[in-house]
Order: structure tokens, then C-alpha cells, then sequence
């Protein structure tokens, strides 16, 4: 097998233009997963069973069935119920779903972790329900999920290039799409291989940095 | 408020267990405006069960509560007395709170905001109002000095202070003591009790204690009441308690305390 770094150079500026896309999904999509996540999280707590146990019942299900075919499903399916939205955007939306379902666990364990004499304190001075939360209960929460919720970021990122199923060329698809125009796809796929890498090393990096600034807790 | 026997705080027919372990049995005692009651007895005998019922942290099964007149977890519904809502709740709850053992300052916040969260957002007191009463109150537990310190830079002893100071921030009617020196070393125990002996002195505040620091309850209390599985099996005050209990079950819970000590 004959390797030219030349090809991977080549391959560089539709990297580019790809990784900007991959970006995108995995930015939109992060907000969602962040948001939404919180938002199962408070559901499933509930003291209503009415809104606790469909939410857990709706998370267990996006949790055990594969992203790619939540990608097909809603790719297919939003046009049907009169949504048409850009590939792009139904893939970000995807992720942000799917993930949200692992980041009301990341959102619960914290909650959970928090003790329950913070509750009770809150009682005795008689907060209200919104000021424990927003006071007392999630600033001590998030700063132990910060580690899980920046992990979770990296590994969206890394399922970017599912979205080609649904036509949405990030890097990955840029590489085939050379692959098949010059019939060489060792270079373009290892250019695609290797921005990856880099991109992923630099969130590490990042999230590494967000949790040491803001992941203490302080007890 | 003066220091009588009124019936500001009433436990009426009050009944808890837990599972199978029945921790208060058909419990009725009334404590009056201003005064301090010391509840002593062997430990799962109820004691803290009964403040955290006053504090709403834990439901009695059957029984009324009810302090200064309201019931605490009724409402009146014409003749009726009916589950109290959330709202009913909160207002006879805003008349009492409690320092708890392991302290429970906010760990996300300085000592001057642990004192005036809630002035500021239950109460409604300005900010710079709220801060020059919590300095004061933070002055009074000795820690005019550790304003801007995180609760996990303070001691054990340091971080119970602001709790009481955290209390008192709210005013409160009544003041629940649960256990507030048994998690800590004896001498910075002497340092947290000398402080509240001194509020004590100083205010007409409900107060129920659980303590195990017998020489303090003597000291504060008007009235000792003796637990003994779920039941009152002495009623008196301390000078009668402690040195002429009547029952036998007080005296040899004494003596082992005394020895303890």
C-alpha cells in the first residue's frame, strides 16, 4: 500500500469546511443535551407519577435504542408532522435528544449526591421550593457533574460523522466524497482520522480547564 | 411574650413509626410561649423525631400539632380539620427553625450569605439591612471576623456558631436545638454552648433542645421532660429532674450519662 502525505494535506480545506459542520451539530446539539437533560432530570423527580414515569419511561427508551436510528427516524419522520428543518439541524437535534438522556443521569447523580441536610436546612430557614434549587441545591450539583457533562461533549463530537446517514457531509463525508472522486480514500480518511484527533485532544484539553475552574466543589 | 405556661406549641395524640419500630405512641405535651424545654432520654426514644415534626422534616402518622394556635399540618375546613396545603404549610413553618447536628451551613455560599439568604429571599429585608443584622448576629456567635470565609475554611465549633446565627437571622418564635454539640469535641462544644447560653439569657424564644450536655440543659432549660420508648415518663423542671428524679428509668439514664461524662 502506497501512502501519500501529500493527499492528506490535499484533503485539508474540505476537513475544514467539514469539521465546521461537525461543529455546529455538536454545539447546537450540546445546549440541547445540557438544557434538556435538566429538564428530564426534574421530571423524573417529580412527585407526580403522571410526569416521572413517562419521562423515565422516554429516556430508558432513547438511552437503549441506537443514535442512528433516531437520526433515520426523525429525518424521515419531522417532514411528516409538517416540520422541515435542514438535515444539519434535524441531526443536531438528534444528538442533543439522544444525549440528553445520559446527561439527566449525569444531572440526577449530582442532585442526588448533594446531602440531604442541605434539604433540611433549606426547610428550617424556609425557602421556597425554586430558591433551594436555584440557591442551594443545583449551585452544589453542577460543579460535580462538570467532569461527566464535559466527557459527554467529546464523545457527541465523536458521533458527528453518524449524520452522514442522513446526508449531512461533515468530515467524514468530505473524505468520502474525495475518496470516490480520486479513487484513493486512505489519505482523505486519514486526514479526516486525524483532525479528529486533534479536535478531540483540544476539547479534552478544555474541559480539563472548565472543571478545574469551575468542577470544585466546596465542602 | 413572657416566660409562662401557655399552650404556644401542642402535641395532640402525635404518633410515629417507622416500619414495624414505633418511635412516639399517642404523644401529648404543651410548651409555652418563651419557654425552654430540654428533651432528654435514651437515644431512639423520639426526641429528635419531635423537633423535626415541629421543623416539618418528618410527618407524624396520626396526632395534631400546633403552634400558636395553627395546626401545622391541618387546616380548618368549617368543622372539619383537613390535610394543610403546601402554602399553610410554609406560613406556620416561618415561625420556627431549627440548628441541626452536622451544622448544614450552604457550602456554595460565604458565612454572610449562609446568615442572610433567608432574611433576603423568605423575608423580603433589603440586602444592605440584611447584612449590617447578620454582621451584628455573626459579631454576637464571635465571628465579626470570618464574614467573607468559606464554611469549609471554619471549624466545626466556628461552622455551628454561624448555624445559630443563621437561625437567629430569621427571627424566629421558636428554635430548635437538635443535638447541636454532639458532633463536636468537648471543649469547642463548651465555646458553642457558652454562645447559646447567652442567647438563651438574652431573648423570649420558644426553645426545644435534645442535648446529651446535661450541665447546659440544667443551666437554660425551664423544663426537662424525660423520654422513654416513645412516651413522657417525666415531666418537671431541671432542678427537680436532676436531683430528685422519680423515676427509676430517669436515674439510671442520668447515672449513665453523668458517667459518660
Amino acid at each position: 500500500m502506497n501512502f501519500e502525505w501529500s493527499g492528506v494535506w490535499d484533503a485539508m480545506p474540505t476537513m475544514l469546511d467539514g469539521l465546521l459542520v461537525a461543529l455546529t451539530a455538536t454545539g447546537i446539539g450540546y445546549v440541547i443535551a445540557l438544557v434538556l437533560g435538566l429538564v428530564f432530570a426534574f421530571m423524573r423527580r417529580s412527585e407526580s407519577r403522571w410526569i416521572s414515569m413517562p419521562v423515565g419511561f422516554l429516556v430508558e427508551f432513547i438511552r437503549s435504542t441506537p443514535l442512528l436510528v433516531q437520526l433515520f427516524f426523525f429525518f424521515y419522520v419531522l417532514p411528516l408532522i409538517g416540520i422541515s428543518v435542514s438535515p444539519l439541524a434535524t441531526g443536531a437535534f438528534a444528538l442533543g435528544l439522544h444525549y440528553a438522556t445520559y446527561t439527566s443521569e449525569v444531572y440526577r447523580a449530582g442532585i442526588d449526591g448533594v446531602p440531604q441536610g442541605q434539604w433540611e436546612a433549606s426547610t428550617a430557614l424556609n425557602l421556597s421550593t425554586r430558591r433551594t434549587w436555584t440557591n442551594v441545591i443545583l449551585p452544589q450539583a453542577i460543579p460535580r457533574v462538570v467532569p461527566a457533562l464535559g466527557n459527554y461533549v467529546i464523545a457527541m463530537f465523536k458521533d458527528t460523522p453518524q449524520l452522514l446517514a442522513i446526508t449531512v457531509v461533515e468530515m467524514l463525508g468530505g473524505a468520502i466524497a474525495i475518496g470516490s472522486e480520486t479513487f484513493r480514500y486512505s489519505e482523505p480518511i486519514a486526514a479526516a482520522g486525524l483532525v479528529y484527533l486533534v479536535v478531540a485532544l483540544l476539547m479534552a484539553w478544555v474541559a480539563r480547564m472548565v472543571e478545574r475552574r469551575y468542577g470544585q466543589v466546596r465542602v | 411574650m413572657t416566660t409562662t405556661n401557655g399552650e404556644f406549641i401542642t402535641f395532640d395524640g402525635v404518633h410515629k413509626s417507622f416500619g414495624k419500630n414505633v418511635v412516639l405512641d399517642d404523644l401529648h405535651f404543651s410548651v409555652g410561649a418563651g419557654e425552654r424545654v430540654t428533651l432528654i432520654g435514651p437515644s431512639g426514644s423520639g426526641k429528635t423525631t419531635i423537633l423535626r415534626m415541629l421543623m416539618t422534616l418528618t410527618r407524624p402518622d396520626r396526632g395534631t400539632i400546633s403552634v400558636d394556635g395553627d395546626y401545622l399540618y391541618h387546616e380548618k375546613s368549617g368543622d372539619q380539620l383537613v390535610p394543610a396545603s403546601e402554602a399553610h404549610i410554609r406560613k406556620v413553618r416561618s415561625r420556627i427553625t431549627m440548628v441541626f447536628q452536622h451544622f448544614n451551613l450552604f457550602p456554595n455560599m460565604k458565612v454572610l450569605r449562609n446568615v442572610t439568604e433567608a432574611p433576603i429571599h423568605v423575608l423580603g429585608t433589603p440586602k444592605d439591612e440584611a447584612e449590617a443584622k447578620g454582621k451584628e448576629l455573626l459579631e454576637l456567635v464571635g465571628l465579626g471576623d470570618k464574614l467573607n470565609a468559606h464554611p469549609s475554611q471554619l471549624s466545626g465549633g466556628q461552622q455551628q456558631r454561624v448555624a445559630i446565627a443563621r437561625a437567629l437571622a430569621v427571627d424566629p418564635d421558636v428554635l430548635l436545638l437538635d443535638e447541636v454539640t454532639s458532633a463536636l469535641d468537648p471543649e469547642i462544644a463548651a465555646e458553642v454552648l457558652d454562645v447559646l447560653r447567652d442567647i438563651a439569657k438574652s431573648t423570649d424564644v420558644t426553645m426545644l433542645l435534645v442535648t446529651h450536655a446535661m450541665k447546659f440543659a440544667r443551666d437554660v432549660s425551664h423544663r426537662v421532660l424525660m423520654f422513654n420508648e416513645g412516651k413522657i415518663i417525666e415531666d418537671a423542671s431541671p432542678e427537680q429532674l436532676f436531683n430528685e428524679p422519680e423515676h427509676d428509668r430517669t436515674k439510671s439514664f442520668l447515672r449513665s450519662v453523668i458517667d459518660e461524662s
